[in-house]
């Protein structure tokens, strides 16, 4: 137990004071949750960029809450050349030109940009109809209430963050037990710890009991900053996330096991876990939803075992999925990590030569 | 000694017959040793001799492909659980946890063996670490880092030590520095193996030397019945100007004699005849005698260049 101990916190110090081991575990992952969340978090629509050409005098004599709202949708330029604003508009550089016939407004627009085309005409129906209810003096028989409802998909910082994790989960997994067995080779350490009155279970039990403590740890920020952020939220069965990540990272270190047996050097290891788990990450859908991907690429990301952490994940932190609905991809992730060690372990050198 | 002991001790280290291959290169060919207990021994030889092959073999970290290991009477091969916290090593690269302290290193490996931070700390100042306790390990110099690999291996007080080229790589001083802590090392009884490729070492350090080359031990003994054995000649320098060519040449015992730029140089079989001769004409200033050497020896069971 002593020597479990001293060899667990000596791993464990060397990792928190290797600056690019820390920065590629968390701070590396966390920027890209902090540039989706941060990218995708704003789904307002932009104002619509509108010319007002000459002056037209409806936008003049709004209601204040009326000028308010319209203060909202429209960003207004001024101009006296119809052809110039017309112009600008064919070029995307406006998204409409109004010009006033007499009592009728004239709005150009392209179809280019369906959504903001679509808010233009509703948008100055609604200020035409309203200035007429007006003019006529009478209340509106009819109103109209609007409520959003929130629809059905995830949010963005709900979807991304379960993903981004795992991917970070695999980096330091899989880097650490590649750097780990290549390191400790090439420094003759495990040697030394061959000749150290301590069992090999020891030995590798505190590697793989400091890696998974590392996970807890990248669980803990994510989940931490996503909530205090941007606003992520948990549902129920989320605790279902740490047998998920244990087991997750039994799998990615047995990965690393593997390129720290086939290559020659730190470098070759490192370099060959990241030949694996970055273009794993992407066919996880760490970084983007898969589901408008072609099927062939499915059927390669169904083979991947991050792809189906991240779905685990996803089901229990966000979905609403119950704990187990995690099961099968537990025994997935278990079988996995099985026999690639026992594979890494058939080709495993004591021997860098 | 402890009470029980037979009189007639067992041999602290016995192989018999050792062979190595790596594939058709014989690393070691048929190698047999004894290292009595409390023994300081060096296995000597150019890289590339057998020496790291050898003591890894002895220290139970690989198979023989034939020939048999005891260490303190036990087999060391299958990894032998017991044995193990009798024994300490340092391996050729210095096997550390990376980004720790010197002071966190040697703790660690201290307790693998169950042994109290307290005795490693006192180790660490044993070695004149004491003031390095906080710098990374990776932050040390050539020597420090060997000292406290040393350490490390000698914080559970194993009764066998064996070394692996402690001195490599180190700069003439730092060497000379690690000489003073591994000569004390086997004050207290332990039985020490060590393997160099420097002959000054081992002739400063052991009490017996085995010189090794191409896989085979060639002579073990202590490096002045070696050199004794060799029955070289004495070279005499006799500084410029105190003495001809042809005074030389006929002084009693003088075999040969030649000019160098360092003087007059004379070869003999009898150095004390000589020397006295030179002693009773005044002609002593500045004289300087070289008798055989480790290198000689080695030289002589070769009959090639040491290419260290």
């Amino acid at each position: 137990m002593m020597a479990f101990k001293a060899i667990s916190l000596a791993i464990f110090k060397g990792f928190l004071r290797d600056r690019t081991s820390v920065f590629f575990a968390v701070i590396f992952p966390l920027m890209f949750l902090v540039l989706f969340g941060g990218l995708f978090s704003d789904q307002d629509q932009a104002k619509v960029e509108m010319i007002e050409v000459g002056d037209v005098a409806l936008f003049d004599k709004l209601p204040d809450d009326a000028q308010k709202a319209f203060d909202e949708t429209f960003d207004v330029t001024r101009s006296d050349d119809l052809d110039a604003a017309i112009a600008k508009v064919r070029k995307g550089d406006a998204d409409v030109a109004v010009e006033a016939k007499g009592d009728e407004i004239v709005a150009h627009y392209t179809q280019t940009e369906q959504v903001k085309a679509a808010i233009t005409q509703g948008a100055l129906r609604a200020f035409v109809d309203g200035a007429n209810v007006a003019v006529s003096g009478q209340p509106p028989r009819f109103s109209l209430e609007t409520e959003r409802v929130e629809d059905d998909s995830l949010t963005t910082i709900q979807f991304f963050t379960p993903g981004l994790l795992g991917w970070a989960v695999a980096m330091s997994a899989a880097f650490g037990a590649a750097a780990t067995i290549q390191g400790w080779r090439q420094s003759k350490l495990l040697r030394r710890l061959q000749l150290a009155p301590v069992s090999t279970r020891t030995v590798v039990g505190a590697r793989v009991t400091v890696t998974i403590a590392i996970a807890l740890g990248q669980l803990a920020i994510f989940i931490g900053l996503g909530a205090a952020a941007f606003g992520l939220t948990l549902t129920g069965s989320w605790w279902m996330s740490i047998p998920l990540l244990v087991v997750g990272t039994l799998c990615f270190m047995s990965v690393g096991l593997l390129a720290g047996a086939v290559t020659a050097t730190v470098e070759g290891a490192v370099n060959a876990a990241n030949f694996i788990v970055l273009p794993m990450a992407f066919l996880s859908g760490s970084f983007f939803p898969l589901d408008g991907a072609p099927g062939w690429l499915r059927t390669i990301s169904n083979a991947l075992p991050l792809k189906h952490l991240n779905e685990a994940m996803l089901d229990v932190m966000v979905r609403g999925e119950g704990p187990a609905s995690a099961l099968p991809t537990i025994g997935i992730l278990a079988a996995f990590a099985l026999v690639v060690t026992l594979v890494a372990a058939r080709l495993f050198r004591w021997e860098s030569a | 000694m402890a009470a029980g002991r037979s009189t007639v001790t067992a041999p602290a280290i016995e192989v018999v017959d050792l062979t190595m291959t790596y594939g058709s290169l014989r690393a070691v060919d048929g190698v047999s040793l004894e290292v009595a207990e409390g023994e300081f021994v060096g296995i000597l030889g150019p890289n590339g001799a057998g020496k790291t092959t050898t003591l890894e073999t002895i220290e139970g970290l690989r198979r023989p492909d034939s020939g048999t290991v005891r260490v303190l009477g036990q087999p060391v091969w299958p990894r032998n659980a017991s044995l193990l916290p009798r024994m300490g090593v340092q391996l050729q690269a210095s096997s550390f946890f990376e980004r720790l302290t010197a002071r966190e290193q040697i703790q660690t490996f201290a307790a693998l063996y169950g042994v109290s931070s307290a005795k490693a700390d006192e180790w660490l100042e044993r070695v004149g670490l004491a003031d390095k306790a906080d710098s990374r390990v990776e932050d040390l110099s050539g020597g420090q880092a060997q000292r406290l690999s040393i350490a490390s291996a000698l914080v559970h007080e194993p009764e066998v030590v064996f070394l692996d080229e402690p001195t490599a790589a180190l700069d003439p001083q730092a060497r000379r520095n690690l000489w003073d802590l591994l000569s004390g090392i086997n004050d207290s009884g332990r039985t020490v193996v060590l393997t160099t490729h420097y002959m000054d070492e081992a002739e400063v350090l052991c009490d017996r030397v085995a010189i090794m080359d191409a896989g085979r031990i060639l002579r073990v003994d202590s490096p002045a019945a070696l050199i004794r054995a060799l029955d070289a000649p004495a070279r005499i320098t006799v500084a410029p100007g105190q003495l001809t060519l042809d005074e030389a040449q006929r002084l009693d015992g003088v075999d040969e004699a030649s000019e160098s730029p360092d003087g007059v140089v004379l070869v003999t079989r009898r150095p004390a005849a000589v020397v006295s001769r030179l002693a009773e004409t005044d002609h002593l200033d500045g004289v300087r005698v070289q008798t055989g050497t480790l290198e000689d020896v080695f030289l002589d069971l070769t009959g090639r260049e040491y290419r260290a």
